[in-house]
C-alpha cells in the first residue's frame, strides 16, 4: 500500500489514499457528489460536467471523476456558487428534453428527475428550441427516442466498451448530436443484439424495452381464450426491487400467487424447462464428445449471445448447441404437449413469458422457433413490465399468500434455478452430463470455481478419467475475449457457457431499474440477486434435472428420450449467419 | 460503370493496406475517408462498409466520425458544387438573393443535388473575396459582384458546357 496523503473537503481534514479521483475519495467519504455520465464499468467520459466541485486556487471548477486527488488539495463540495452552477448545468439540459414526465414511461424511476429534485431545480427559467427526430420503433426488442436524450453517452458506452457490440455512435455535433446506429439505420436493421444493457444504463427514457403491457391487459380479460404464463428464475431473485425490498428476495410464491391475481389461467416455471434443457444439452454434449459434431459445444440459451453469434460469429454456428432456450422450449410444449392435454386448441392458447430479459422479446418472434406454423410463446414482457402491471392492477404483491405453480410444467430442480446467474448452466449441466456419462451421481454438485462475477471463469470435472475442461463468460466484451481464446486453441476446451448479460440473467436487460440510492448494474445487486438463486438450489431436495419426476414423466409419456425425433421437432433448432456482419475491434 | 467502381475499391483497399503496418492503423481512418471522398466524391454507405471491414474498425464508429466532420458529404454530390458565400460581407451585399435566385434555377435546397446531377447547392463561410462580395464559388472558381441574375446565367452556362 502506498503512503496516505492529506486532502481537505469542506473545511475538513483527511488521510486518504492516493491515485484515485476526487469523486473516489469523496465517496469513500460519504460525500455524495451529484454525477451523470459517469458509471464506475465504464471509460469516464468527463462529459457532463454535473460532477463539478471547487479545488482552492484552481480558477475553474473541475470535474470530481475525471480529477486525481494530490496532497494538500482543498476540496469543496457544497458551496453557494457550486450548487448554482451545478443547477445551471442541469436546467440546460432540462432545456432540451421534453417536458412530458406524466406520459413518460421512466417517470418515477428517472434519474434525471432524480437529479433536478437534487439540485433543487424548481421553476425553469428558459424556453429554447428544442430538438425533435422520430422514435425508432421498427424493433421488436428495444425502443429509441432521442428527444429524450441528454447525451451523457453511457448507452455508447456500455455498448462498445462492456457488451463490444458496437452498435451506438454519439453522430453530427453540437445541438444536433444524436445517438444512433451506424448510418442512422433503424434498430432491427443494426448489429443490435437486443441485449438492453442501454436501457439498463440509461438514466433518462431514451431507450426503452418495447411494451406490451397494455396488449397484455386486454387479452388477460378475454375468456375465449386460456392464458398461459412462465416465468424466469432471475424474475424472481429481483422484482422485489421494484417493490423496493433490498435485492435477493426469492418472489417465487408472491409473484406465482400475482399472475393468477392478474388473471392467468396457468402458471408454470421456466426453471422446469431449463432442466428439460439440461437433459437434451447434456445429451447432446455426450453425444459431440464422441465425435458426432463440432467441439467445443457453446451454450444457446441467451438470447442476445444468439443474435451475436449470427452477426458477428457465423463461423461458430456449428459449435452452438441445437437447443432451443428454455423460454422457446416451454413454448413449444405448452402449444402442443400441453394443448392437448387440456384438449385445447393450441390457437386458443395465450402463451405469455416473463423475462429478465428485452432479447427474448426478439427470440419469441423468430421464425425458426416456430411450433407447428405457431410461435410458441406469443407475448414477452420484462421483469419490470409485469412489476407496472401488478402494481397498476393494484396487486399487493408484498402481502399476498405465496402459491406454487402449476402441474405439469411447473417443479424444477436447483439446477433449473441457477440457470438464471453466470456460470449456473454450466453447473447445472455438469450435474446431469456426469451421471448420464458415468452412471454414477456426482456428490460435490456446487462447483464454485463457476460461480461469482469474474468475467471468465474455467473448472474440470473428471468424468472416468476423463478431463472435461468447461468455461464461462458473462456480458457479450467478455464473451468476444472467451471466444478469441477458443479461436486461437480450438482444443482448449470442451464445453463452454456463453450469457450475454453481465451476470447473466440475473443482470438482464429488462431487470428493475436501480433505486435511487443504487446505480445500475451494481455489483452487490448483482450478487445478491445470484445469491438468491443459489439459496433456491440449496434449498431443494432435488438438484441434479434427471431427478426432476415432472421430467420423467415427459420423455415417458411425450419425448420418449433426449434428442428423440419429437425432441428434436420442438426443441431443437439451427441458426443461421445474418447481416449486417458485426466488426469486433482488435485491442 | 461497374468496372470503374471495382477499380475505386481496389485503390481504396491498396490505400487502406498501406495504412495498416503503421502503430494505430485506426487512426488513419480521416485520412481514408478523405480517400473515399476523393474517389467517389461523397461517403457511400456500401463503401464505408469495405473501410470498416479493411480497418476493422465498426461501422458506427465510422458514422460517427463521418457525420462529426463538416467537409464529409454524405449524399451523392452533382458534378459541380456551388457554394454561396453567406459571411457578413456577401450577405449584407445580397448573398440572400443570389441563394434564392440559385435555389429556384437549380431547384434544389441547401445540401441538396440536382436531379440532373449537375449541381449541388451549399453554403460556404467566408470564401475570403470580401472585396468583390457577393461571391459564389463553382468547384475551384470564384465569381464575384454577384446578383441574382448574373448567377442564375453563369449557372446556364455551366449546363450549357455539360450538354454540349
Ligand atoms: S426521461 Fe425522465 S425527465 Fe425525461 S420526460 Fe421521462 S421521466 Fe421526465
Ligand atoms: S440492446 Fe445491447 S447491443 Fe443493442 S444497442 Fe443496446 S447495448 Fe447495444
Ligand atoms: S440514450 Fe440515454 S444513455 Fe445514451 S446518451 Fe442518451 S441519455 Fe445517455
Ligand atoms: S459525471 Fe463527471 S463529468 Fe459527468
Amino acid at each position: 500500500m502506498s503512503e496516505l496523503i492529506t486532502i481537505h473537503i469542506n473545511e475538513t481534514e483527511y488521510k486518504v489514499e492516493p491515485d484515485q479521483t476526487i469523486m473516489q475519495a469523496a465517496d469513500k467519504l460519504g460525500f455524495h457528489i451529484p454525477r451523470l455520465c459517469y458509471h464506475p464499468k465504464l471509460s469516464i467520459e468527463g462529459a457532463c460536467r454535473v460532477c463539478i466541485v471547487e479545488v482552492e486556487g484552481m480558477k475553474n471548477y473541475v470535474a470530481s471523476c475525471a480529477f486525481p486527488i494530490t496532497d494538500g488539495m482543498k476540496l469543496h463540495t457544497n458551496t453557494k456558487g457550486l450548487r448554482r452552477a451545478r443547477r445551471d448545468i442541469i436546467e440546460l439540459l432540462l432545456d432540451n428534453h421534453p417536458m412530458d414526465c406524466h406520459t413518460c414511461e421512466r417517470d418515477g424511476n428517472c434519474e434525471l428527475q432524480r437529479l433536478a429534485a437534487s439540485v433543487g431545480i424548481r421553476a425553469r427559467h428558459f424556453e429554447g428550441e428544442k430538438k425533435h427526430y422520430e422514435k425508432d420503433i421498427s424493433f421488436s426488442s428495444i425502443i429509441r427516442d432521442p428527444d429524450k436524450c441528454i447525451l451523457c453517452g453511457r448507452c455508447v458506452r456500455m455498448c462498445s466498451e462492456v457488451q463490444k457490440v458496437h452498435n451506438l455512435t454519439q453522430a453530427h455535433r453540437g445541438f444536433k448530436t444524436v445517438v444512433m446506429p451506424a448510418y442512422n439505420m433503424p434498430m432491427s436493421e443494426s448489429v443490435c443484439t437486443a441485449c438492453g444493457q442501454c436501457i439498463n444504463v440509461c438514466p433518462t427514457a431514451a431507450f426503452l424495452e418495447k411494451n406490451y403491457t397494455q396488449e397484455l391487459f386486454e387479452k388477460l380479460n378475454d375468456d375465449s381464450i386460456v392464458k398461459v404464463v412462465q416465468f424466469a428464475p432471475s424474475v424472481r431473485a429481483a422484482i422485489g426491487e421494484a417493490f423496493g425490498l433490498e435485492p435477493g428476495v426469492n418472489m417465487e410464491g408472491k409473484l406465482v400467487a400475482a399472475f393468477r391475481k392478474l388473471g392467468f389461467d396457468y402458471v408454470f416455471d421456466t426453471q422446469f424447462s431449463a432442466d428439460l434443457t439440461i437433459m437434451e444439452e447434456a445429451s447432446e454434449f455426450l453425444e459431440r464428445l464422441q465425435g458426432k459434431a463440432a467441439m467445443p459445444m457453446i451454450t444457446s440459451c441467451s438470447s442476445a449471445w444468439m443474435k451475436c453469434l449470427e452477426q458477428f460469429y457465423p463461423d461458430l454456428i456449428d459449435n452452438v448447441s441445437t437447443c432451443k432456450s428454455p423460454m422457446s422450449m416451454l413454448g413449444a410444449l405448452i402449444k402442443t404437449y400441453f394443448a392437448n392435454k387440456i384438449k385445447t386448441d393450441p390457437k386458443k392458447i395465450l402463451s405469455v413469458a416473463t423475462m429478465c430479459c428485452t432479447a427474448k422479446k426478439y427470440e419469441a418472434a423468430r421464425p425458426e422457433l416456430d411450433v407447428d406454423g405457431m410461435p410458441g410463446v406469443d407475448i414477452v414482457v420484462t421483469t419490470r413490465e409485469i412489476a407496472w402491471m401488478i402494481k397498476s392492477a393494484g396487486i399487493d404483491i408484498l402481502n399476498i399468500e405465496e402459491e406454487t405453480p402449476d402441474s405439469p410444467l411447473g417443479i424444477s430442480s436447483g439446477a433449473g434455478a441457477i440457470f438464471g446467474t453466470t456460470g449456473g448452466v454450466m453447473e447445472a449441466a455438469i450435474r446431469t452430463a456426469y451421471e448420464l456419462f458415468t452412471g454414477q451421481t456426482l456428490v460435490d454438485i456446487e462447483i464454485e470455481d463457476l460461480r461469482g462475477l469474474e468475467g471468465i471463469k474455467e473448472g474440470k470435472v473428471l468424468m472416468d478419467g476423463n478431463e472435461i475442461r468447461v468455461a464461462v463468460a458473462h456480458g457479450l466484451g467478455n464473451a468476444c475475449d472467451l471466444l478469441d481464446i477458443v479461436r486461437q486453441e480450438p482444443d482448449r476446451y470442451h464445453f463452454i457457457e456463453i450469457m450475454g448479460c453481465p451476470g447473466g440473467c440475473i443482470g438482464g436487460g429488462g431487470q428493475p431499474y436501480a433505486a435511487a440510492n443504487s446505480i445500475p448494474l451494481d455489483e452487490d445487486c448483482l450478487k445478491k440477486r445470484a445469491e438468491a438463486l443459489y439459496d433456491i438450489d440449496r434449498k431443494k431436495t432435488i438438484r441434479r434435472s434427471l431427478d426432476n419426476p415432472d421430467i420423467q414423466q415427459l420423455y415417458k409419456k411425450f419425448l420418449h428420450s433426449p434428442l428423440s425425433k419429437v425432441s428434436h421437432k420442438l426443441l431443437h433448432t439451427h441458426y443461421q449467419a445474418k447481416t449486417p456482419v458485426g466488426i469486433i475491434p482488435k485491442k | 460503370m461497374i468496372e470503374m467502381k471495382d477499380q475505386k475499391i481496389d485503390e481504396l483497399k491498396e490505400y487502406i493496406a498501406a495504412t495498416q503496418s503503421n502503430d494505430n492503423p485506426e487512426s488513419y481512418l480521416i485520412a481514408v475517408l478523405h480517400k473515399v471522398q476523393g474517389l467517389f466524391g461523397y461517403l457511400p454507405r456500401e463503401v464505408m462498409d469495405v473501410v470498416a471491414k479493411a480497418m476493422n474498425i465498426p461501422t458506427a464508429h465510422i458514422w460517427g466520425v463521418a457525420t462529426f466532420y463538416h467537409y464529409f458529404n454524405l449524399k451523392p454530390v452533382g458534378k459541380h458544387i456551388v457554394s454561396v458565400c453567406m459571411g457578413t460581407a456577401c450577405y449584407v451585399r445580397g448573398a440572400g438573393k443570389v441563394l434564392e435566385a440559385l435555389k429556384k434555377n437549380i431547384g434544389v435546397e441547401i445540401g441538396e443535388t440536382s436531379e440532373d446531377k449537375l449541381f449541388t447547392l451549399q453554403e460556404a463561410r467566408c470564401l475570403g473575396a470580401c472585396g468583390i462580395a457577393p461571391v459564389i464559388m463553382i468547384d475551384d472558381k470564384i465569381y464575384g459582384e454577384l446578383t441574382g441574375k448574373t448567377a442564375t446565367e453563369l449557372i446556364k452556362k455551366y449546363r450549357k458546357a455539360a450538354k454540349g
